[in-house]
C-alpha cells in the first residue's frame, strides 16, 4: 500500500518537473512578449500616478507613502496572478489540439497549471527589475517586509492565484457548449478591475463597497495580498477562509461541468 | 446488419467471409456494435436577411453522422477505413478513441468502453490525426518526448531506448534535437508518429496519417507502418485518402458510406467484385474513331492514338488476341482500374448492396 503510494508519488513529481521545465523552456522561446504582457501590467503605477496628483489617500487615511507601497505590492502580486487559461482552452478546443491531450492518461488541467507557473517564473526576473527600477525613482518608499509577512504574501498570492484560476477554469467550461465563451471572462473583468484592489486599496472604498466586496473573491485577488506585502493590517484568517470557502463551492461546479462538457465535447475541428 | 454487406457473388470466391466468420481462439479488440452518431447543427440561410432570421429563429437540423455500424477487428490486424469526405470516418474514429459519445449502439476496444477514458484504456490506444498534432510547437520533438514519457510512466533509460529504436525505424536523427516548427511537413509528421507510438499502444488509430506528404514521405510513413504493425503485432484502424496506403497496407477493408457501413471484408474481393472489367491501354499506328472499338469492349477513353477499353475479365485473353490480330497496335498493357475509380463507381451506384 505504502509502496505504491509512493510509487505514484514519485510518478506525479516527475510529470510535474518534466511539465514545468518544457513548459518554461517554451515560455523562454516568447520571452519577449512576456516582458510586454508584463509592462500591461503596470496599471497600479498609472494608478498611484493619479492617486498622488490629487492627494485622494490623505483625506481617507493614506499617506502618499503608504499608497506607493501599496501599488507597488499590487503590481508584485498581480503579476503572480494572472490567469489566461481560458484563452488557451478556448483555442486548443477550436484548433482541435484538445483531443491528442485527452487521450493521454493525465487530467488536462494540469498542463494549463504547469504552463501558468513557468510563465510566473518567466516573469519573475522582469518584475524583479521593474521594482528594482520603482526604488531607484522613489527611494523614499523603500521597505523590507518582515519575513513573516513575505512568507504570508507568496502563501496568500498562491490562493489567490488557485482560486482564480478555479474560477476561470470553471467559466472556461462554458467553451464546451459556446465558441466564444472568452467574452464572459470579459465580462467578469469588470467587477474584477473594480473591487480587486487593482485601481484603488479597498480601503478607500465606501463602507457599504466593502462590506459586499470582501465577501467576493476578488478583493483576495490583489487587495489582501498586496496589504499583506506592504504591511498594512489584514484580518488574515478571516481572508484565508473567505478563500477556501469560495473554492469549496467552485469546485464540485467545476468537476461537474467538466463532467458534462466532455459529454458534450464534439471534438471540433477534426 | 443484414443488407447492407454485399452479398456475395455466385460466382465469386466470397473472400470476406473468411473475415466475417469469428476466429475461435483469438479475441476482438475492437468491437463496435450498432454504433451510431448524430449530431444537431444550425441550419442557417446566407445573407444578412438570413443570419436575423436565424438570430430571431434559430432552426436545427439532426445530421445523423454515422448510422448503425458493426464490425469487429482482432489483435493485429491492418485495417483500412475508406469512404469519402464526410462519410462519418473521423467520426466513428472519435467514438472508437472515447473522445465523443455514441448516440447509439456499443463499443468496446482493448476490453474497455473508451469513452470512460480510464487510464488503463488510454495507455493501450493512440490516434493520430493528420492535420493535428501534439508535439510542442517551438520546442524539439525530444522535449515533447521527455513529457509524453513521464504522463504514460515509462521509466527513462526504457523511453531512451524506445525513442533510439522509433527513430531508427522512422529514420529521425538530428530532427529531434530542432524546433518542430523548423521541420518540414513530413519529418512532423515522423515525429508525431513516435510520440503517438512511445507507450508502444496496442490499437493505433490513424487517421490521414500521410495527408498532404510527398510521396517519398508518404512511402517512408507507409513502410514504418507496415513494420511496427509486424515488429509490435499492433492492430491498426487507417483512414487514408490515397489509395496507395490501403492497398499496400490493408488486407481489409471496410467501406462506409454516407455513415453506414458499405462493405466489410478483403481488399482483393473488393476489387475482384466491384471491377469485372480489367482496363486495356492501346497505343494505335493511326487515330481511329470509337465505333472501331464497340466490338471489342467498352471504350473508356480515346485521346489521338491512344485508347483506353474497358473489357470483362473472363473475355480478356480473347479480345486482346483479336485486338492485336485485327488493328495495328504499336503498344498494348493491360491494368486493373485504380481503386479510387472503383469506390467512386461504387458509391456513385449507391444502390448496389
Amino acid at each position: 500500500m505504502r509502496v505504491a503510494l509512493r510509487q505514484r508519488l514519485g510518478h506525479g513529481r516527475r510529470i510535474a518537473a518534466v511539465l514545468l521545465s518544457s513548459q518554461y523552456a517554451y515560455m523562454l522561446e516568447y520571452r519577449a512578449e512576456i516582458v510586454l504582457w508584463a509592462l500591461s501590467g503596470v496599471l497600479p503605477f498609472i494608478m498611484l500616478g493619479l492617486w498622488s496628483a490629487v492627494d485622494a489617500g490623505d483625506g481617507l487615511g493614506m499617506s502618499s507613502l503608504q499608497l506607493a507601497r501599496y501599488f507597488l505590492a499590487a503590481f508584485v502580486v498581480r503579476q503572480f496572478t494572472i490567469v489566461w487559461v481560458m484563452y488557451t482552452f478556448e483555442e486548443d478546443n477550436l484548433s482541435g489540439r484538445l483531443s491528442p491531450y485527452l487521450l493521454q492518461p493525465l487530467p488536462l488541467v494540469w498542463r494549463y497549471v504547469a504552463a501558468h507557473l513557468s510563465e510566473q517564473a518567466t516573469r519573475l526576473p522582469f518584475v524583479a527589475m521593474l521594482v528594482g527600477l520603482f526604488f531607484l525613482l522613489y527611494p523614499a518608499a523603500f521597505w523590507w517586509p518582515s519575513f513573516s509577512s513575505l512568507l504570508l504574501t507568496v502563501l496568500a498570492t498562491l490562493a489567490a492565484f488557485a482560486l482564480r484560476f478555479l474560477m476561470q477554469f470553471t467559466l472556461t467550461m462554458v467553451c464546451f457548449w459556446s465558441e466564444k465563451a472568452s467574452a464572459l471572462e470579459r465580462l467578469l473583468y469588470l467587477p474584477y478591475l473594480y473591487l480587486s484592489g487593482l485601481v484603488a486599496p479597498l480601503a478607500l472604498y465606501p463602507e457599504a463597497v466593502r462590506n459586499v466586496a470582501f465577501w467576493t473573491p476578488f478583493p483576495y485577488m490583489i487587495d489582501v495580498p498586496a496589504r499583506i506585502l506592504a504591511g498594512e493590517p489584514v484580518a488574515v484568517g478571516q481572508s484565508f477562509a473567505v478563500m477556501a470557502a469560495w473554492a469549496a463551492l467552485l469546485l464540485p461546479i467545476n468537476l461537474l461541468l467538466w463532467r458534462r462538457g466532455l459529454r458534450h465535447y464534439s471534438a471540433m475541428g477534426a | 446488419m443484414p443488407g447492407s454487406r454485399l452479398t456475395p457473388a455466385p460466382s465469386g470466391k466470397a473472400l470476406d467471409r473468411v473475415w466475417l466468420a469469428p476466429k475461435p481462439v483469438r479475441m476482438a479488440i475492437v468491437r463496435a456494435q450498432g454504433l451510431g452518431k448524430t449530431y444537431r447543427v444550425a441550419d442557417k440561410q446566407p445573407g444578412l436577411a438570413g443570419t436575423l432570421r436565424h438570430f430571431v429563429n434559430r432552426r436545427e437540423r439532426t445530421i445523423e453522422a454515422v448510422r448503425d455500424v458493426s464490425f469487429s477487428i482482432e489483435p493485429g490486424e491492418f485495417v483500412g477505413f475508406l469512404g469519402a469526405n464526410g462519410a462519418g470516418k473521423t467520426t466513428t474514429l472519435k467514438m472508437l478513441t472515447g473522445l465523443i459519445h455514441p448516440t447509439s449502439g456499443t463499443v468496446e476496444v482493448a476490453g474497455c468502453l473508451p469513452h470512460r477514458r480510464q487510464a488503463a484504456f488510454l495507455g493501450q490506444i493512440t490516434l493520430v490525426m493528420g492535420q493535428k498534432q501534439q508535439l510542442i510547437w517551438d520546442l524539439p520533438p525530444l522535449d515533447s518526448l521527455r513529457v509524453n514519457a513521464a504522463v504514460y510512466g515509462i521509466p527513462p533509460a526504457e523511453s531512451r531506448r524506445r525513442i533510439a529504436e522509433l527513430a531508427e525505424m522512422l529514420e529521425l536523427g538530428d530532427e529531434l534535437r530542432r524546433p518542430v516548427r523548423k521541420l518540414s511537413l513530413g519529418q512532423r509528421m515522423k515525429a508525431e508518429l513516435l510520440a503517438a507510438l512511445l507507450h508502444r499502444p496496442a490499437v493505433l488509430f490513424l487517421d490521414e496519417p500521410t495527408l498532404g506528404l510527398d510521396v517519398n514521405a508518404q512511402a517512408r510513413v507507409r513502410s514504418f507502418l507496415a513494420d511496427y504493425n509486424r515488429r509490435f503485432g499492433a492492430t491498426v484502424l487507417l483512414t487514408s485518402h490515397y489509395m496507395a496506403d490501403i492497398t499496400a497496407l490493408c488486407p481489409r477493408v471496410l467501406l462506409i458510406h454516407e455513415g453506414r457501413l458499405f462493405y466489410d471484408g478483403g481488399l482483393e474481393t473488393l476489387t475482384q467484385r466491384l471491377a469485372p472489367c480489367r482496363e486495356v491501354r492501346l497505343e494505335l499506328h493511326e487515330p481511329m474513331g470509337a465505333d472501331a472499338f464497340a466490338s471489342y469492349g467498352e471504350v473508356e477513353a480515346i485521346e489521338g492514338r491512344e485508347v483506353r477499353l474497358l473489357i470483362p475479365r473472363e473475355r480478356l485473353t480473347e479480345q486482346v488476341g483479336r485486338l492485336l490480330a485485327d488493328l495495328a497496335v504499336v503498344d498494348l498493357s493491360v491494368s486493373d482500374p485504380p481503386i479510387e475509380d472503383i469506390i467512386g463507381r461504387l458509391f456513385h451506384q449507391g444502390a448496389l448492396a
